[in-house]
């Protein structure tokens, strides 16, 4: 029993020698396992990082020159945008220059301006003053009785003052005035012009020519200076050759107006030409030559005269009771014209 | 009124001509005083009698009844169209046509009163074929007729383009332009108020009245010694330089920036209007013209003008100018802010008697938030509403970071004591601005 039991325990420590050493020989096959799949993992992976690694590092290059290109097209856009800007855009310069020239240009303005209110306003006082002056000569002209005399000193010549008064030089120069009206042109004579249907003044003479007022009568054995101009300005009256004389100066005279007549006729409505009042109330009648449709009309040549057949007492037209002239009826018919027909 | 129209009745009927034309003459001076008489004339039916019968008339018998037409259309549009139905137009065409001035003027004053009341009035009178005679009107020698002509164009083309154009395709511009330098201030008057009228209502009409050179001699007229000659002036600049920034640029071109300044200067009260409006416009375009306008020293007499007058409208015109000037740059703002013209438009905001037109206007948001220039906006913190206060403390908050000088200042003239007494809601833009402006600062300062 105690070699059994020394067997047993030979053999169970055998087993677990063998067991210890088996387990040893499997874990290090393990290990060895696990360290070759390590390896090959190891290498596998190594070779597939490498692989993106490269495909990285391309990537990354890529991106490293994408942004060196985009820093340098910044710059290059930076260093544009601003001389557009500054040039066409918004040029300070040429602002600042553009101001001052508007500046220069505003002064050139104002000064013209004002010259131009100072020459008005001296304009002004020109028409001022020579109103005034106008006025005085004219008192003066009114008030002409006020000059000195050679025994009677003015009162503007007053003995006591060393130089006569300024009125008083003016009353020496201006002409009396008389106040009586100037017909300047007779008051008839304008009125008939003013008609609008009178071309001329009628013929008679309306007034003698008057003679200027203040002339002195002549001295000496002269005629009455009335009778004189009514004799020269008596119309003439020619004898009846020389009237009817169609050569002689009356006579050719006597031709012109109705040449101009000819040119200038006179008719009622004359000088209310435009009036469309006119226009609407008298409607033009073309003349016969032009008031047919395609060109001259038919009567007067084809035919002389229209036809009422409804204002006929009887039913008949007007029957010819004489032959017609054989050689008037061949009129128009000898030779045929182009289209009409013989 | 005591039948005194019944009575004239027949008299215009009579068989001697002076009687009718005395009767009329009655007739017309009538209805010229009173628009009752002038409606009792219209409602006896005695217009048709004395239309009838004007073609055979003489001249002074048309005048006479261009004149009792022209009384009764003055008053209101009722009786202008009552006038129209009358068969008056065709009439008044007629007497156009004639050649005597006196006639002629008569004929295109009742054309101008008929037209002036409302566009379908114009339409009618245009309709008749007026347009082109009054054309030729303004071309004839005598002064009367240009004036009547001239004012009777500018009443038709007043209303719509459609008008306008119209008035332009018959030629008138030309006339027109050529008038200008005319010494004759009430001509000018109308001429001026004719250009402008067409020129207001687009672009092209307005380069169409432009090319008929009447730039610079335009600002002889602002010189002229007559005040509605240069308000006349100012409106036409102000018509044209409203449209587009080229016109504008025209205008600044030809010196005609200068030459309203000065006008605005030497006048007073509401002729001034259309010239600081005028002074607006064209700086509104665009931040140059602006420029140009601050450079032809505009501000000052703006200044002036909102100190010194007492309309509302023209203050409000002149607040608004100055706004558009200013709102640009900082540049531009500086300049209005350095005319020490902010506090007077402040006044104005918080004057509870300033109208509300007046008070929009007056808004500085404008100038505001562009203006950099701190010394102009101190006394503003001290009296300002709280609408307004944002802005300012918000400019403020702008500068302050960046220049140290300023902070010193700011705080030397209480200006910071000013902005710890504001109370703001925590989280409003307010709020942010006054902790910015308290960053700027160390912890003791602030406390």
């Amino acid at each position: 029993r105690a070699i059994d039991e020394e067997r047993k325990t030979t053999y169970k420590s055998v087993v677990k020698i063998q067991r210890w050493f088996r387990a040893c020989r499997v874990r290090a096959y393990l290990r060895h396992l696990s360290k070759m799949a390590i390896l090959i993992q190891k290498w596998w992976r190594g070779y597939l990082r490498r692989k993106h690694f490269r495909e990285i590092v391309e990537r990354a290059y890529f991106i490293k020159k994408l942004e060196f290109y985009h820093a340098m097209a910044v710059r290059i856009q930076k260093r544009w945008r601003g001389y557009y800007v500054r040039k066409y855009i918004h040029n300070f310069y040429a602002l600042k220059k553009y101001l001052k020239a508007v500046s220069v240009n505003n002064e050139l303005v104002r000064s013209e301006l004002q010259e131009y209110a100072e020459m008005k306003e001296n304009e002004e006082k020109m028409k001022a003053l020579e109103k005034k002056e106008k006025e005085k000569k004219y008192e003066a002209r009114k008030m002409h009785y006020l000059l000195s005399t050679a025994q009677i000193p003015g009162i503007y010549n007053s003995p006591s003052r060393k130089s006569p008064d300024p009125m008083e030089l003016l009353l020496r120069k201006s002409k009396p005035l008389t106040h009586r009206k100037q017909q300047v042109d007779s008051p008839s004579a304008k009125e008939l012009y003013d008609w609008p249907t009178c071309k001329r003044p009628p013929a008679f003479v309306t007034s003698l020519p008057l003679l200027p007022a203040d002339r002195q009568k002549p001295q000496g054995p002269f005629r009455d200076a009335a009778e004189v101009l009514r004799q020269r300005h008596k119309p003439l009256e020619p004898t009846l050759r020389v009237r009817e004389s169609m050569y002689s100066q009356p006579a050719k005279a006597r031709e012109a107006p109705p040449r101009e007549e000819w040119r200038n006729p006179m008719h009622d409505k004359e000088f209310l030409p435009f009036s469309s009042y006119h226009k609407n109330v008298e409607k033009y009648e073309p003349s016969l030559c032009k008031s047919g449709k395609y060109g001259q009309e038919a009567y007067g040549t084809k035919y002389f005269r229209e036809v009422y057949p409804k204002k006929w007492i009887a039913d008949k037209d007007f029957e010819t009771l004489f032959s017609s002239i054989v050689l008037f009826e061949k009129f128009g018919k000898t030779y045929s014209s182009t289209g009409q027909i013989v | 009124n005591s039948g005194v129209v019944c009575l004239l009745r027949p008299l215009l009927l009579d068989v001697v001509p002076s009687i009718r034309q005395t009767a009329a003459l009655a007739l017309g001076r009538l209805a010229d005083y009173d628009v009752e008489l002038a409606e009792a004339i219209v409602k006896a039916g005695i217009l048709p009698q004395l239309i009838y019968s004007l073609p055979e008339e003489n001249r002074y018998y048309k005048k006479t009844a261009a004149f009792v037409l022209r009384a009764i259309a003055k008053h209101s549009p009722q009786l202008a169209q009552a006038v129209i139905q009358c068969g008056a137009l065709e009439m008044l065409v007629i007497c156009l046509e004639d050649f005597d001035p006196g006639v002629k003027e008569g004929a295109s004053w009742a054309f101008g009163y008929i037209a002036r009341h409302n566009p379908e009035l114009s339409q009618a009178v245009v309709d008749a074929g007026a347009v082109p005679l009054l054309v030729l009107c303004i071309q004839e020698p005598e002064i009367a007729l240009k004036r009547i002509a001239a004012s009777t164009l500018s009443d038709i083309s007043k209303h719509s383009p459609e008008l306008a154009q119209t008035v332009v395709d018959a030629g008138a511009i030309a006339h027109l332009a050529q008038m200008i330098p005319n010494p004759d201030a009430k001509l000018k008057r109308q001429v001026l108020s004719a250009l402008s009228q067409i020129a207001k209502h687009s672009v092209d009409l307005a380069e169409l009245v432009v090319e008929a050179e009447i730039f610079p001699v335009v600002l002889t007229c602002l010189k002229d010694s007559d005040e509605y000659v240069k308000k006349n002036g100012a409106t036409l600049i102000r018509e044209i330089a409203k449209h587009t920034p080229e016109l504008s640029q025209l205008i600044v071109n030809s010196g005609g920036v200068a030459a309203v300044i000065d006008c605005i200067g030497s006048c007073r009260g509401s002729v001034r209007l259309p010239g600081i409006m005028a002074l607006g416009y064209v700086a509104a375009h665009s931040e140059d013209l602006s420029m140009a306008v601050i450079v032809s020293k505009g501000i000052p007499p703006l200044c002036v003008c909102l100190l010194e007058e007492h309309e509302d409208h023209i203050k409000a015109a002149a607040a608004w100018a100055l706004g558009q000037i200013g709102r640009h740059t900082a540049e531009h703002a500086r300049h209005v802010a350095v005319a020490n013209v902010l506090p007077t438009l402040l006044d104005i905001f918080v004057d509870t008697r300033s109208s509300e037109d007046l008070k929009t206007k007056a808004t500085l948001k404008n100038i505001l938030q562009k203006c950099t220039y701190l010394p102009a906006l101190e006394p503003l913190l001290h009296e300002a509403p709280p609408s307004i206060m944002k802005h300012i403390i918000g400019q403020f908050s702008k500068v302050l970071p960046h220049d140290s000088k300023a902070r010193r200042l700011f705080v030397t003239t209480g200006g910071l004591k000013k902005v710890q007494e504001i109370k703001a809601e925590p989280g409003s833009l307010l709020q942010e601005y006054i902790n910015t402006i308290n960053n700027c600062y160390p912890e003791e300062i602030v406390r």
